[in-house]
This record gives structure tokens, sequence and C-alpha cells, in this order.
């Protein structure tokens, strides 16, 4: 039995166990993996994510348990302090020995800290570990509660800088990059490509100072600054330095291994160091004299390594290390392949950019026009995945090299397909996976679909870059076996929605087993088909929620939006906002008398919180007496048509927004679609009600309305497209029956109505054909359809208070009138709200 | 907050020592739950008609401690019937308990009798 030791348990030094124990000489050698962080090893590459969730067990590697399951011991939280290279030893922090036959160096990098005056100050950090973010969490939230417009700046306008900034803005600090060169990314973009992703950035909300060489951090216990010369100075409450990182190899050079001058242990293809007995792998190892900052060149190092203890000598690690890297920002598209400056000796670039767009994308051709020698893209980085491959593959290129970056006029792809690729094409740079073995799982029955092949393949769990490509190529190979790939809603029905549409209208169904004896795949129904099948039968037999009350989603069996403790939350109708007061006293009546939390929402309407199941009934029957009906915000259905008060009032208005937005509400308000729907009515250009962020918007002009669709607030904003212009009030209606109905009759589950608009084939031009010139003859039924739904409608919450039977639903216990006993409130701002989770 | 979990121990059919009466089978919905309180633990007992058959859980979900699980939809997952927590959509075995989509605790489950109009519940403690 030999010893292995490995010195670092980060994300390399992981790998290399991972991969050690899978050989099949594993069983002679004997691992212990010493790792200096509290906790196991985690994916850094993903770190930021710990920002939205803080968890820090999602981010693992592998849990605690498989290091024993697999025979290797893990000692987190004790540093290795020297090695002895003669006896072969190495001793820790806690002053424990352990003899070793292989050592394995991955102690990886640590940030950089340029030496700036003041740098050790209080609100300083970097970006590393899990407890750096866990500090900058804890001094952002005390510095908002003292400072409401606290300033964050991030120093270092590299790849892993803009990853801060877009941290610095999700915890709700005003953001600043601060960086020394002239450019952003100045190892990947060229300047002008830096200049677009600057504007880019600028567009949502970070602030961007380039050129600028800090002297000093100001402040006395805290960063109160930061100065950059006598009379430039940035104010600042928190600052994250990212300007590049270190190897860590302070060990090496103790006990005398060869480092690089400006550190790093050298090694050679074998990953050996100057010992022949010790390898150094990742991000500390210096190899053909670079430190190569990313995780794929670290996975194929430790896969070296383990074939050279096994006794694979052959094996050795490539020449040639691909850099190419993507941005992983939301919403900034940033990424640069092969060589991305190139000089004009080697070939010629081609370079498209619109400004207006936030668009650049360059290539860089051979000079015989035959080859990609590598590229970047800014504010579109759809086609990367596709350009690599090309670059990597050395894949021929169309004559005309421009199409592969002018946006296509015609949808079709300057690309070809993902089965073009060659066999050995690396569609997985992170776990090595190749396109062969990607189909080659799916021929041979290991793999029937994308999460099969991930777990077979590995391929898609490193950065997660490739899952685009991998989705694309498994359904190709299954299509050309023969198996048709399905969008089927789940495992009990092999129809997609649209076809259970279909079904339900022609058959005529009102329950859902009978949809799913006669058309289901023997199961018994989950709940994503269930809610599906309630709400494709609520639209095609005009019926409410209440008809089979167990198939509906929680919050539409309970005709309420459940809450974080189980409490619910009552929205009353209040149609364009529109609201008398003595409706608006009676609300704050019955909230006072019910000890409600009350709450204007986003869409203009009174939210009263904290209602338990046994309270719900009693509410809304005060509620109906003063008026009121349901508003349906609990239901994937018409929520409100937000208004602008309009020529009523206003002095520009240019036609009555309210009174028409009251009557579209009134109109639409209950159907049952595949998501929640919202609308907007302003009275003139100046859109005081954001309508085109809604599903559908109507902004008055001169002749009339501007009807715009298919718009969407939330995490992928986008603005509504214009489909007709200066129309009347009866054309709008007629155009909005048909516009919903085809939307209902033919989207997705839970896609919103943007989502689904830009998935239609054909795009805006064929919406028109279809709703405006009736392409597809269908526009009299929809109308039709329409007109059932809105003359059908009933408000649920008096079906429900009139009926005993239904009132049964709305108590927490059925053998008890008491109240659930867990619930507990606490105080906040003269109001209650549930007790934290923790 | 998780020592509301201690409350709630899985029993066996063989080793039930009481059987509650909880309440009349119309109390509950068809392929549906409802909570039943016994004595300071709150049960979810669902009526899963397809299968014929009636299964009882903790009402606490494990993934953030709230009494919601009766009020969580049913059906099954490769054959294994579920229940899927309102809040998170977090799904449990009613067989066994077991988190089928996540490394959540297992709840506790409790056998389930009918006896003429009534639904008992097991527990061995
Ligand atoms: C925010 C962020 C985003 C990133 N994004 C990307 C990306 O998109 N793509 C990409 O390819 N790369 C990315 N990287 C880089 C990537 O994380 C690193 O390349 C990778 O983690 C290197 O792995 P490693 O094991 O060599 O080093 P590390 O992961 O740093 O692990 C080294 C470990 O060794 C421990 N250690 C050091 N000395 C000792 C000692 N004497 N005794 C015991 N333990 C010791 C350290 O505490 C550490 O846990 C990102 C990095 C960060 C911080
Ligand atoms: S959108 Fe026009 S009409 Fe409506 S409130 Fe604003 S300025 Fe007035
Ligand atoms: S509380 Fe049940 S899934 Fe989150």
């Amino acid at each position: 039995m030999k010893n292995i030791i490995v010195v670092g348990n980060g994300m390399v030094g992981y790998k290399f166990c991972e991969k050690f124990v899978a050989q099949d000489g594993s069983k002679d050698f004997k691992i212990t993996v010493f790792g200096e962080e509290p906790r196991p090893a985690y994916d850094r590459v993903h770190l930021s994510e710990f920002f939205e969730n803080q968890d820090a067990k999602a981010l693992e590697m592998a849990p605690a348990e498989w290091y024993a399951d697999n025979g290797v011991e893990l000692i987190t939280g004790e540093r290795v302090s020297d090695i002895n290279r003669t006896e072969k030893t190495i001793t820790t922090a806690k002053d424990r020995e352990f003899s070793y036959d292989y050592l394995v160096m991955a102690t990886g990098s640590s940030p950089f800290v340029p030496p700036i005056k003041g740098v050790e100050k209080e609100g300083v950090f970097v970006y590393r570990t899990i407890e750096d973010l866990e500090g900058m969490l804890a001094y952002a939230a005390k510095l908002k509660a003292e400072k409401p417009d606290a300033k964050a700046a991030v120093l270092g306008g590299g790849l892993l800088g803009l990853e801060a900034g877009k941290a610095v803005l999700d915890m709700g600090l005003e953001p600043h990059i601060v960086e020394f060169a002239p450019k952003l990314m100045p190892r990947q973009l060229d300047s002008r490509s830096s200049q677009v992703l600057k504007l880019k950035l600028e567009s949502i909300g970070l602030n961007i100072h380039l050129s600028k060489a800090t002297n000093q951090i100001l402040g006395d216990k805290f960063i109160t600054g930061m100065e950059f010369g006598e009379d430039d100075v940035l104010d600042v409450d928190m600052l994250i330095i990212s300007a590049g990182i270190r190897p860590r190899d302070e060990l090496a050079k103790a006990c005398g291994l060869e480092v690089g001058v400006r550190g790093g242990i050298i090694v050679d293809n074998t990953m050996k160091t100057s010992d022949e007995n010790i390898y150094a792998i990742g991000e500390i190892a210096l190899y053909n004299q670079m430190i190569y900052g990313l995780v794929a060149p670290g996975y194929d190092m430790a896969e070296v390594a383990v074939q050279q203890i096994i006794g694979n000598t052959d094996n050795t690690m490539v020449d040639d290390i691909d850099m190419s890297t993507k941005l992983k920002l939301i919403g900034v598209d940033v990424a640069s392949f092969g060589e991305p400056f190139m000089p004009a000796s080697k070939g010629h670039s081609i370079i498209f950019e619109n400004k207006t767009e936030y668009l650049y994308k360059r290539i860089n051709v051979s000079l015989d026009g035959k080859s990609l020698l590598g590229g970047i893209l800014v504010g579109d980085a759809s086609d990367y995945n596709m350009l690599h491959q090309m670059y990597l593959n050395g894949m021929a290129i169309p004559e005309n090299a421009a199409q592969l970056i002018l946006p296509a006029s015609d949808g079709a792809s300057a690309f070809g397909d993902v089965t073009d690729l060659p066999d050995e094409a690396q569609v997985c740079s992170c776990e090595s996976v190749t396109k062969g073995q990607i189909c080659s799982a799916i021929e041979n029955g290991e793999a029937t679909d994308v999460a099969g092949v991930v777990a077979c393949t590995k391929a898609g769990t490193g950065c997660g870059g490739c899952k685009p490509m991998v989705a694309d190529l498994t359904n190709a190979t299954l299509k050309s076996l023969g198996i048709e790939v399905k969008d089927s809603v789940c495992e009990h029905f092999d129809y997609n929605r649209q076809d259970l549409y279909k079904i339900i209208q022609v058959k005529g169904y009102t329950k859902f087993n009978e949809v799913l004896d006669n058309h289901g795949n023997g199961g018994h129904g989950c709940e994503l088909c269930k809610p599906l099948v309630a709400s494709l039968m609520a639209t095609i037999n005009a019926d409410t929620a209440n008809e089979e009350y167990a198939i509906q989603d929680s919050n539409d069996r309970f005709l309420a939006n459940i809450q974080r403790n189980g409490t619910y939350s009552v929205v009353p109708r209040v149609p364009g906002g529109e609201i008398t007061p003595d409706k608006l006293i009676a609300l704050g009546e019955i909230a006072k008398k019910h000890d409600l939390y009350t709450k204007i929402t986003g869409g203009v309407r009174i939210d009263l919180f904290g209602a338990t199941l046994n309270q719900l009934p009693l509410i809304w029957k005060e509620l109906i007496s003063h008026g009121f009906e349901s508003g349906h915000a609990y239901g994937k259905s018409l929520r409100t048509v937000k208004t602008c008060v309009g020529s009523t009032w206003c002095r520009y208005g240019m036609d009555e927004s309210v009174s028409f937005g009251i009557e579209l509400e009134n109109r639409y308000r209950g159907i049952r679609a595949p998501h929640k729907i919202k609308g907007g009515v302003s009275g003139c250009i100046r859109e005081c009600a954001e309508a085109r962020g809604k599903d559908f918007g109507l902004i008055a002009v001169e002749g009339g309305w501007n009807l715009y669709v298919g718009g969407n607030g939330g995490a992928t904003p986008r603005h509504a497209e214009l489909l007709a212009e200066q129309i009347d009030n009866e054309t709008v209606i007629k155009y909005l029956d048909r516009y919903l109905m085809f939307y209902m009759r033919t989207a997705k589950p839970l896609q919103r109505t943007a989502a689904w608009q830009e998935r239609l084939e054909g795009g805006m031009d064929y919406l028109k054909e279809v709703i405006i010139e009736d392409k597809l003859g269908i526009a009299e039924d929809l109308e039709k359809e329409m007109e059932t739904l809105v003359n059908r409608f009933e408000c649920e919450w008096t079906q429900a208070i009139n009926n005993p039977e239904m009132m049964k639903r709305f108590s927490h216990f059925v053998n008890s009138e008491e109240e659930d006993d867990n619930l507990v409130f606490v105080p906040m701002r003269d109001q209650k709200m549930p007790e934290p989770w923790n | 907050m998780e020592e509301i979990l201690e409350t709630y121990k899985s029993a066996e059919l063989e080793n039930v020592k009481v059987w509650f009466k909880a309440a009349s089978v119309k109390d509950f919905p068809i392929d549906g739950g409802a909570c039943v309180k016994y004595k300071d633990k709150q049960i979810a007992v669902f009526n899963f008609a397809r299968l014929n058959k009636w299964y009882a859980c903790q009402n606490v979900c494990p993934h953030k401690m709230e009494m919601v699980l009766s009020r969580g939809m049913i059906g099954d997952d490769k054959g294994i019937p579920k229940v899927a927590c309102p809040l998170h959509k977090k799904t449990f075995s009613l067989e066994n308990g077991e988190n089928l989509n996540g490394d959540l605790e297992a709840i506790a489950t409790y056998p389930v009798k009918i006896e003429g109009e009534n639904v008992y519940i097991g527990f061995s403690e």
C-alpha cells in the first residue's frame, strides 16, 4: 500500500481524488487530502450563486460522506505547514506528521492584493471563498441599514471583477468598477468590444472608471473612499479587490522546490515538479511558463497526475491550452476564444458592430480564408459554442465567413448542424467529454434524455456553458435513431400542452381522470399535469377553479396566494386601480379587524397578508358585502390592467385610459391561461402606466390606440412589440380577443406571452398575419371562444361562500375548529410578519 | 425549529398501539388530502382514490418546517405515490416518506385503516 497525500482540497485537488478512485489500480493506494478551508471542496466557478441562496451545501463538489465511501481520508480545517522531502513527510499546523510516497500539491491561488496604502481597513474584501462572501453579505447588510445609498467599488475590471460588480448590484449597493487599464477585460477583449461592453454594463447600472491607478484607500477604521490623484477621489463604503491571483507556493519555496520568478511550482508535461515524488496541479502549477486561471486545464492536469502515478506514463499534458472563456453574467453575453487579438500578418478580421443594441462580434480568419483563428462576442454570445467548436476542430468555414456573425436575415443558420461536428470534438471542456461520447451514450442505450447524458458522461456538470449544445446533440441523436423528441408535459402524458388542449376540446372532457385514463401512460398524475389539465378545462369549458379542486394548484385550490408560513394573502379586484374612498375605508376596516399585514402591490392593488385558511371565507364574506370580488391574484389568469389617469385628469392625456383599462380588466377577468397576464393602458406616449412592460399594453396616440403585445417585467424584462397602430376601442378588443385566445391555445405550460412570442416561428410578421389578416382562418373561432369565456364569468369567491360543501375546504383541520398552532408572527414597522426562516 | 421533526416518528402496521379515529371518509377530498389534529401533532391524510388506498404522514414539510403538506397535490413519480409540498414543490413518497427530488430528511408516515365510514390513523406511541 502506498500513501498519496494531496495538499489542498479545492476544485482540482478534489478532481484528482475523484479521478483516482475510479482507476482499477487505485486499491493499492491510500489517499489523504488536507484542506485548509473549513468545508469540503466546493465549486468556486459558481461561487456567485451563493449570493442568491446562501446555500453552501449546493456548491459542494461532493458531500463529506463521498470521501469516506471511497476510502479517501479528508482532513478539513488543517493547513499543511511543512514538507520534509528527505524523510518524505509533511507536518500540519496542528503539528501532526504524516508520511507519503507521492505528494500532490493542489494549493491553488489566492487573490492578489496590491500594496496600496490603507488596504487593511474594514470594508475591504477579496472574492475567493465562501467565507469572503459571508463577510461581504454581513457588511453590506450593515451598510444598507445605516445608509440607504451606500456605494461599493470593485478594484479590477477583468472577468472576475465584473462578476463581483454584478454581485454588488444584486446586494443593493451602488456599484463602481475601477480598472487600471484603459479598457475592461483587457486580457480577453479588444478596445472596440470593451467599449461596447462598457456601454452595456452602464445601461444596467454599473459605473465604470477606466485608467485609474489607486494611490490610497481613505478612511479611519472603515473605508470611506479611494484616491486616484490629488483631486480625484471616489467615495465608497466598501471595496472588493479583484486584481489577479498569486499561486500559493509558500510551502513549495520553503522546501526548496523549483518555482517560477513570478511564483508557481514549475512542472513538466507529466505534472512532476523538480522532485520526482511531488506533483503539482491546478492553479499552483506553472506549466509552459503560465498559470492557467481556469478549471478545465486544472482538471486535465489532475487526469495526467492520476495516470502518471498509476503507471500510465504515456499520458501527458497537451502543449496548447485552450483559454477561451465566456463571462457568466445574466443578461450580459461576453465571450472570447482562440486568438482574440490577432496580428494582421496572420489573417483578417471581420467585425460587426451595432452600438445601439450593444452588439459587437469579431472573428479572425486565416489568410487563405479557410479556418477560424479566434474571435470576440459581446452582446450576443449564443453562437459561441458553435464558433468555439469550429475553431477547436479546425472545421471548414463558409466561403463568405461574414455570415458567421452577421444577423441572419432569413432565419437560416450559417453553421449547419451540431451533427456535423467531428466525433473527437470536445463539447464539454471542463470534463473533457467529446461529441462521440455523448452520441454513443445514447446510441448504446445508456441514456435516453439530456438528464441521462449528463449523469453518465458528466458533460455540463462543470461551468455548464456547454449545456445547450449537449441538449442539441442529445435531441439530434435521438431523432437520428428514430426516437421522437416530444415536449410532453410530464411522465404521465406523451402529449404537449397544445395536444392536450385539442384532445380535451374535441372529446369534451370535464374530469381529470377521464383525460388520464383515456390518454395517459397508466400513472396517477402529478403536480405538473394536474393543474395544467385543470387550467385547460377551465378555458375550454368556461369553468372556474372550483370545478375539481383537488387537481388545482395549491393557490387555485384555496383561491388565495399561499405565503412563506402557509398563511394566505387576499387581493380583491380593483379594476384599473380606480377605487372609491368608501371601498378604501372598507378594505382598511377589514384588514384591521382580522389583523392583516397590508401593502400596495406592484399592480397597484391592495394586498392583505397573514390570513389563515379558517379566516379566508370570513374575510371574503365581508369583502363581497362591500361590493368586492376575487382579484384572481392566485391564478394563472389576468391580474390587473394598470392605468394612468389619462385625459380624465391629466393635461397631456389623449384618451380616457382609466375607462378603457377598467373595461378591459372586466372583460378578461377570471380567464385561465398558461401563465399570468397583465395589461396596461397609458393616456399618451409619456407612458406613465408602463404599458409596454405588460403582456398587452395600449398607448393613446393621435387617431386611436397603439396596441403592444408580449411585454414582460420580472427576471427577463422585455418591451412589448407593436401589433397595430391608431386603432379604435372596438378594434383593440377584437385583436386582443384573438391574440389572447391564440396564446392560450398554443403556448407551453407556464409560458408567459413574451417567451411564447419570442419562439413563435415567423415572429411578429407571422403574428400580424394571424391576428390581423386572419391567415389561418381561425379569427372568428377565437373571438367566439373568448366571447363565451367573457359571458360565463362568475366570481369564484362568491360561488365558494354560498356553497356549504365548498366551504369545508377552508379549515386547517378536518377534525377540529382550531387554527394551525405552529404559526409565529413577529412585529415589524407597526404591522406583523411571519417569523423569519433560519 | 428543527425540534418539531422530533415529534414525528413513523409507525409500522405491526407496532401500532393506538388507532385514532380521525374523521369520516367523506370529509376528505377524492385524490387529495386534509389535515388531522391528534394531540400536539398535525397529520396529513390523503385519500388516494385512484389506487383505492389511504396514506398519512406528518403535516410539517422538512424543508422550511411549515405545516402545509396536507394542502399539497398528490400523484406518482414513476409509480411511487407521492405528495408535492405546495411551497417549493419538494416531493415525498407516501409509502416510506423519502424525499424524491432532493436530499431532505424523510418524512414520518403512518398506517391508515378504514372501518365503515371512518378513517383511523395508527400511532406506535
Ligand atoms: C468567483 C470566481 C469565479 C470563477 N469563474 C471561473 C469560470 O467561470 N471558469 C473557470 O474556468 N474558472 C473560474 N474561476 C477559477 C477557478 O475557480 C479556479 O481555476 C479553480 O478553483 C482552481 O482550482 P484549484 O484546486 O487549483 O485551486 P483552489 O480551488 O483555490 O483550491 C486550493 C485549495 O487549497 C487550499 N490550500 C492552500 N494551501 C494549503 C495548505 N498549505 N494546506 C492545506 N490546504 C491548502 C486552499 O485553501 C484551497 O481550498 C473562478 C474563480 C472565482 C474565485
Ligand atoms: S401617460 Fe400621458 S396621459 Fe397618462 S398620466 Fe402620463 S402624461 Fe398623463
Ligand atoms: S417548505 Fe416544503 S418544499 Fe419548501
